[in-house]
């Protein structure tokens, strides 16, 4: 039998029905399970959207994210999802995302590739040219300010707990103080 | 949130205001919908439009934009008149009888301002906003309430004016909608009853933001719904970790776990300890930040390991510091950007050519800037700036860096909800192409700035150096190969620097490298480090706490405490000290969150705000543990712009003045921005309508993430704005037309939506229009500019007197028919 939409119907409602007769009902279950994520190993995400936490079963085969969906485990979504946490399959499977370093030169009309080597090596540099030439040790009143009003950060309630963590830590250590996020606004 | 996303299902009564669930946090309302259905709860909606969330709603009310101050201070007035509020709650867990300065004046005795006011520094003097103290440095307190000078007396006197017809007058809801409003929210002032808000950005996003959330907070006192279940003040946050982000302090004036960020005069780690850790001459309050210089040290201790000693003040001024005046929230930088004072700019996974008020004044300043560093999964507005519209890239000299991040499933880390629940995610894939996770990074690139200030030395390096970074093996060269996010999961939780013998705290013993079971173990001395204290808990010797998945429910509440970990040491409802009275017992003991066990002495149920009995036992300790005075804050001097909330017009009004008061027409201690891109009109016949910004369920922020998932962009295409049958009429738009939108700042084209969503309102008798936009569309993509641009082009360059939270909310605009 092909499982389209409508037999799977039938075969859950007929399942309510043969559940409370008390049939087996393990092979039905056992061959609607195998559809798309037989073979497939499985993590848990939790969607990367708004901040109510849904659990997302993401299914990999082959290296590749074949299939995502509500995790009925989570008390929180209880399986449940959103149109957008429905469609994470297509953030993890996303033909417009860029694939590597891009770098635009003073002047530039166009985007040209660069190596992560050598786009890193050209950030670390500007940091230090800036942070170097605007250091304030001190301030109008002699105080000890250790900072650098020059250089800016915005972002990221996008970026994991730990992440943010090394990245306070790293901004700081470099001086910064305009240091933002989406929490502001 | 005080409380959770599934404790919503334990309400009575659920406020939605400023917020839209069903839209912009659709599976929240599985919960609101269970009160619904299994406790018979009413949802009341109170929104300028008619919105998805509306149409589940028992209750609907419209309200003209910003004026939610004018309609929770009506509230206020209701509740105290009709004796509605929760008096033992009130008179034991809240400031109600504490008496005030008698020089303290209010906004009903000086037209619009409390005494102290700087018109010259748009600033208070708040040397009156205090309390009267006794000779034990008490404040006083009049418990029949019946003080002229008590906070409870001031509060009423505060919104005497607000009457139901002054509120109707103003915010144009109709009489019946706002008295049966306040009959529902007002009906749970007693034990066994208990309302819930659910606001985001439609409360903060106003130039009297945190005034909204304070006056709501006033309310949820009054009628005794703090700590309780189905209770609390719920921010439902925009974005899955922007509550983790803030926790671990990526904005200019907190250090992680809401330790504030040291400024100038804060001349030595003593000074910084003297100046923030609160005192109390309360004997029953906790006062818990009192264990700040704990919190403090352990988090140096963290960042520079054996490097931070005593002798040197746990290197505290390697720390940065601000100048005393300067503010670097978010219109601040792009004000400084815009000036020419910034000059390099990492933009890390965010894209402010979009998301930022007033986009115009943003996307020219990002074209001042030396450098730019955009991190992202998708090229976008911010880092394709210099092609977009109106900019000549040859005469662009900015220099720019695009990254490519991993996503989500390509990486190992936690996240935290708005319920403060940490939860783990894992890695499914590998990252796409040559992209790489965020933390990897971040990690090449503290190495090489590292390694030229080893080489080549330069201004201050010793912070850059000694900075403590450990977290994976490394390479020849010193470099960390791969970084273990568990390893700064660890970090965060906190570790024992040094052995400690017979811990003051259980007096056992600690070895150093073990993990500090929860803050309370941390010390002061340097023993302890911390990354962050509030997480401290969630990665012990037992393991990686935000990592479970268990599934038990003791309180039968939906707690939930085996399911990952909440801060603060998974606590799950904040201030539940307050849902007992004062022998311990639940105010409602069918939704009991904790109660005392009189015979073993201890609290049972969710962990509770510290372990100190009931308040009126031997020990006994008042409810809010964070507050110095251990109560509750009806009074807020701690606010700049005032101690009660007062409504002020928003910056871009159809008024001239302020009906209730005449003297201010907009908060008198708003920032007011001064270049040629700040513009402003009020009471304009050029821009005669009121507009809002908003979301929906298919987009998210500004769009980068959905308008690039097909699925998503197919559902809502491109940019719309919601208008009324009654103005479409007027001027002849039909739904499908495109419209110019335009404000004094920007423009755009919108295709209108014709609808009895948003009706025309009677505000002082004038009939008022609002319309709305999406702001989730950018030039960048779609690529043949099919979804039109941001909303943002629209909004002002102004923000919250508190927070800086820039008023997208509230703006005046014209449309016209192309």
């Amino acid at each position: 039998m092909e499982l389209t939409r409508r037999n799977f119907l039938k075969i859950s409602s007929g399942a309510l029905l043969l559940s409370s007769l008390g049939i087996n009902l393990e092979p039905a279950k056992a061959y609607a399970a195998e559809l798309r994520t037989k073979g497939a190993k499985e993590t848990t995400t939790v969607c990367p959207y708004c901040s109510v936490g849904c659990s997302i079963i993401v299914s990999v085969k082959d290296g590749k994210v074949i299939n995502t969906e509500g995790d009925p485990d989570s008390p929180i979504n209880e399986g449940a999802l959103c149109p957008k946490g429905a469609s994470i399959y297509q953030m993890a499977n996303n033909p417009y995302r860029v694939t590597e370093p891009l770098y635009r030169a003073p002047g530039a009309t166009e985007w040209k590739k660069i190596s992560w080597e050598e786009a890193l090596n050209k950030i670390a540099r500007l940091v230090k040219k800036t942070r170097d030439k605007y250091f304030i040790t001190k301030n109008e009143k002699g105080q000890v300010v250790n900072r650098v009003d020059a250089i800016a950060h915005v972002g990221s309630a996008a970026l994991d707990n730990e992440e943010c963590y090394i990245l306070q830590k790293l901004l700081r250590s470099w001086g910064l103080v305009y240091i933002e996020h989406q929490a502001r606004i | 949130m005080t409380n959770q996303y599934n404790d919503l299902k334990n309400s009575d009564v659920i406020l939605v205001m400023g917020g839209n669930p069903a839209e912009n946090h659709p599976v929240s309302m599985k919960w609101i919908m269970k009160a619904k259905e299994q406790r018979g709860a009413k949802l009341v909606v109170i929104d300028p439009r008619f919105t998805r969330t509306a149409a589940k709603a028992d209750l609907y009310v419209p309200i003209r934009s910003g004026t939610d101050i004018v309609f929770l201070g009506g509230l206020i007035k209701y509740i105290i008149d009709n004796n509605l509020y929760f008096k033992d709650y009130v008179l034991h867990y809240t400031d109600a009888p504490f008496l005030v300065d008698p020089n303290f004046k209010l906004p009903e005795d000086l037209d619009g301002e409390f005494s102290g006011y700087d018109p010259k520094k748009r600033a208070y003097d708040k040397s009156t906003w205090k309390f009267q103290l006794d000779e034990n440095g008490v404040p006083k307190k009049d418990m029949t309430l019946k003080d002229p000078n008590c906070v409870f007396q001031l509060l009423k006197k505060h919104f005497t004016r607000y009457t139901i017809d002054t509120v109707s007058n103003v915010t144009g809801a109709p009489k019946d909608k706002i008295e049966e409003a306040f009959k529902i929210l007002a009906s749970t002032g007693k034990p066994d009853r208990t309302a819930t808000v659910c606001y985001a950005m439609g409360w903060t996003q106003h130039t009297v933001g945190s005034q909204i959330i304070r006056t709501f907070s006033i309310v949820q006192l009054l009628l005794g719904n703090i700590g309780m279940a189905g209770g609390g003040v719920n921010a439902l946050r925009g974005e899955s970790n922007v509550q983790g982000s803030t926790d671990q302090g990526l904005l200019f004036h907190i250090l992680t776990g809401y330790n504030p960020t040291p400024v100038a005069s804060d001349v030595d780690l003593k000074t910084y300890i003297e100046k923030y850790t609160p005192k109390t001459k309360e004997p029953k309050s906790v006062n818990w930040l009192a264990n700040r210089p704990k919190y403090i040290v352990s988090y140096l201790k963290a960042i520079y390991g054996d490097k931070a000693t005593k002798e040197n003040d746990f290197c505290y001024s390697y720390l940065p510091k601000r100048d005393d005046t300067q503010n670097c929230s978010w219109l601040m930088l792009f004000d400084q950007m815009y000036q020419g004072n910034i000059k390099g700019f990492f933009a890390w996974g965010q894209n402010p050519a979009c998301s930022g008020a007033n986009s115009n004044k943003v996307r020219k300043a990002l074209s001042k800037l030396e450098w730019l560093v955009c991190v992202n999964l998708w090229d976008n507005e911010t880092s394709s700036f210099w092609k977009g519209p109106g900019m000549d890239p040859k005469n662009i000299k900015t220099e720019v860096f695009f990254l490519p991040a991993a996503s989500s499933v390509e990486k190992e880390g936690s996240v935290t909800n708005s319920g403060r629940i940490a939860q783990w995610r894992y890695k499914a894939v590998q990252p796409y192409g040559k992209s790489m996770p965020d933390a990897e990074i971040i990690n090449e690139l503290y190495f090489r700035v590292k390694k030229l200030y080893e080489k080549e030395k330069g201004a201050f390096p010793e912070p850059i150096l000694n900075l403590t970074w450990e977290y994976g093996e490394k390479d020849k060269t010193g470099k960390i190969k791969h970084v273990d996010t568990k390893l700064i999961a660890k970090e965060m939780n906190g570790y024992f620097t040094k052995d400690v013998n017979e811990h003051p705290v259980d007096k056992k013993s600690y070895k150093k490298g073990q993990q500090v079971p929860t803050f309370v173990f941390l010390l002061d001395d340097g023993s302890t480090a911390c990354g962050n204290w509030v997480y401290s808990g969630s990665f012990t010797d037992a393991g990686n706490m935000m990592a479970r998945r268990g599934k038990e429910d003791p309180t039968g509440l939906g707690l939930f405490p085996n399911w990952a970990w909440s801060w603060p040491v998974n606590r799950r409802i904040v201030y539940n000290r307050a849902s007992v009275d004062p022998q311990g017992n639940p105010w409602d003991p069918s939704r009991a969150v904790i109660k005392w066990d009189a015979v073993n002495k201890k609290w049972v149920g969710d962990v509770p705000d510290g372990p100190a009995p009931p308040l009126a036992l031997e020990g006994g300790k008042l409810p809010f543990i964070m507050k110095p005075l251990g109560v509750g804050a009806i009074f807020g001097p701690g606010l700049a712009d005032g101690p009660f909330p007062t409504h002020y017009e928003p910056l871009e009004c159809p008024f001239q003045e302020n009906p209730l008061y005449k003297k201010h027409r907009i908060n008198p201690t708003t920032k007011l921005f001064g270049t040629e891109e700040d513009l402003f009109v009020f009471c304009d016949t050029r821009y005669p309508y009121i507009a809002s910004t908003y979301r929906v369920t298919e987009h998210w922020q500004t769009g980068l993430m959905t308008r690039h998932t097909d699925w998503l962009l197919e559902l809502q295409p491109q940019i719309f704005v919601e208008i009324g049958t009654e103005l479409a009429k007027e001027k002849g738009i039909k739904s499908g037309d495109k419209v110019i939108v335009s404000s004094v700042r920007g423009k755009l084209w919108a295709i209108a939506i014709v609808t009895d969503r948003i009706k025309p309102l009677k505000v002082m008798g004038m009939t008022i229009h609002q319309v709305g936009l999406p702001w989730h569309y950018g030039w960048r993509w779609p690529k043949d500019g099919s979804g039109g641009d941001s909303a943002n082009l629209l909004t002002p360059t102004v923000g919250d007197a508190n927070t800086l939270t820039p008023e997208t909310k509230t703006f005046m605009v014209d449309i016209q028919k192309t």
